[in-house]
């Protein structure tokens, strides 16, 4: 790794991502709980932490002959992914891994998830487990790229690969504000990966839950786990990457990283409730025909202005 | 401590690259595979070539898991979704195999290594792409786009259905027929 930072850190990186992903899963259970027209007791509240303890404690589902190595293999790399990609995301002023080329990081990251959903729908011998494995696969193709562009139009921007240099590069404007094509994509990217709201159809109820439809007690624990901390793990990276990271008046950087993550996480555990679930196919025409054009174009914007104005605006 | 990260990634490349050979599935010779490329991308971040190794992690997921698929579904019958031997002539290839990789890290060794001049840069990608092709920059250029048009073409070649299939002989027909309804089109 380049750059080395406290021992303490690399151990606050899940923990700091766990509490904000819990945050958003309470948040979630509040607003299932008003649409099906519940009081919010104390009980929703907490629901989610008390799911924990329940998974861990219930029976492991096994199936006639599975492949166990990479069932588990894949379930431990759907967490491992948003751990991992988060590391590189700075936090106020603090980041984990000064790494140079942060932003590669965090989308090989988040692409692991690639084939630990691949694994995980592959590996307890299940037919709706494995449609919903090769779903993601489908779903990879369709938003990767356009996710890949409105990464490459933020680096673009800031002239460099490290998340620091590219919130510190937002002094004047946002990126989210003179790239706005970029920002929305990179939100609905989110999604993608994390496999939630419109891009649940890995794990769609039309397939029983697909990817997740043999999983209970601590494998189910894993997969609902790495879906939120990878939806964390994107919020927290748009903050540094389109909204000006750490930067505010009054507030300290700490604290601004967090409120902007959370602005982030509240929309998109918003929007979740509110759009509904795309079909891979479908989505992959959307992406090449429509949105990889457009990021090209966003892209080539972005370039323009660097170079004429020799710097971001 | 850099010796432990050494002597933890370069063994499990070795063994899970050798191990996809050992695997009787389609499924876990690929993710052995993609576990020994892992590994050498991390040697590659620690060597201090943080681009190439993170490029390196980040385009085999991708491409060890579409080949996961295509190999799946190309192999006859379902041997893809069942076990199989991942090798033919398994005397010979392991011999091959066993001497390729003496040679290699034979060559390693016997090498007359460079001492250090100056210090490395604080990323030394570019300085590695221009020692690796400096001269040759033009070529490697024009070869990657051949490359991109080869594909497209046989894209287009292996396509059953062309855009005279969707929109008609004469282009007009709107909208396209397709087999699934819906998309950018209608």
């Amino acid at each position: 790794m380049v750059g080395s930072a406290p021992l303490w850190a690399v151990l606050a990186v899940p923990a700091v991502l766990a509490v904000f992903a819990l945050t958003a899963a309470t948040a979630d259970a509040v607003l299932a709980a008003r649409a099906a027209g519940q009081r919010v007791t104390w009980t929703v509240l907490a629901a989610p932490l008390a799911e924990v303890p329940r998974l861990l404690a219930a029976q492991r589902r096994t199936t006639p002959a599975p492949d166990a190595l990479l069932w588990r293999l894949g379930l431990a790399a759907i967490p491992a992914a948003g751990v991992l990609s988060a590391v590189v995301i700075p936090f106020g002023h603090v980041t984990v891994s000064r790494m140079s080329v942060g932003v590669v990081w965090f989308n090989a990251m988040e692409v692991l998830t690639w084939a630990g959903v691949w694994m995980a729908g592959w590996g307890p011998n299940s037919v709706l487990s494995l449609v919903g494995g090769y779903r993601f696969v489908a779903q990879g193709l369709a938003y990767e790229l356009p996710l890949m562009f409105a990464l490459i139009c933020a680096a673009t921007g800031a002239q460099s690969l490290n998340a620091a240099d590219i919130a510190a590069a937002q002094g004047h404007l946002w990126f989210a504000v003179w790239m706005p094509a970029a920002f929305a994509v990179y939100l609905v990217s989110v999604y993608a990966f994390s496999f939630l709201g419109p891009f649940a159809y890995p794990a769609g109820r039309d397939l029983a839950g697909g990817v997740a439809a043999e999983l209970s007690g601590p494998d189910r624990l894993m997969l609902e786990a790495g879906r939120w901390l990878l939806l964390t793990s994107g919020a927290g990276m748009a903050v540094p990457l389109f909204l000006g990271g750490g930067a505010g008046p009054a507030l300290p950087p700490w604290a601004w990283s967090a409120v902007k993550t959370l602005a982030v996480l509240g929309l998109l555990v918003w929007g979740r409730r509110r759009l509904p679930v795309i079909r891979a196919d479908r989505y992959a025409e959307l992406a090449w025909v429509v949105l990889i054009p457009l990021m090209i174009a966003q892209a080539l914007a972005v370039a323009l202005v660097v170079l004429t104005m020799g710097g971001p605006p | 401590m850099t010796n432990v990260v050494f002597w933890i990634l370069a063994p499990l490349a070795a063994a899970s690259g050798f191990m996809v050979f050992v695997f009787n599935s389609m499924a876990r010779a690929t993710i052995a595979l993609l576990v020994s490329f892992l590994a050498s991308g991390g040697l590659l971040i620690w060597l201090g070539l943080a681009y190439l190794g993170t490029v390196v992690i980040l385009m085999m997921i991708m491409e060890m898991v579409i080949m996961a698929v295509f190999m799946i579904a190309y192999m006859m019958n379902p041997a893809g979704l069942t076990q199989m031997s991942m090798y033919h002539n398994k005397r010979g290839s392991l011999a091959i195999g066993t001497a390729t990789f003496v040679l290699l890290a034979a060559g390693i060794f016997a090498a007359p290594w460079p001492h250090r001049a100056g210090r490395a840069p604080r990323d030394p990608t570019f300085q590695l792409g221009t020692a690796l092709m400096g001269p040759q920059m033009l070529t490697m250029i024009v070869l990657g786009v051949t490359l991109f048009a080869t594909m497209v073409a046989a894209v287009v070649l292996a396509t059953h259905r062309g855009r005279y299939d969707r929109f008609g002989d004469d282009l007009k027909r709107r909208p396209p027929a397709d087999p699934v309804r819906g998309g950018v089109d209608g």
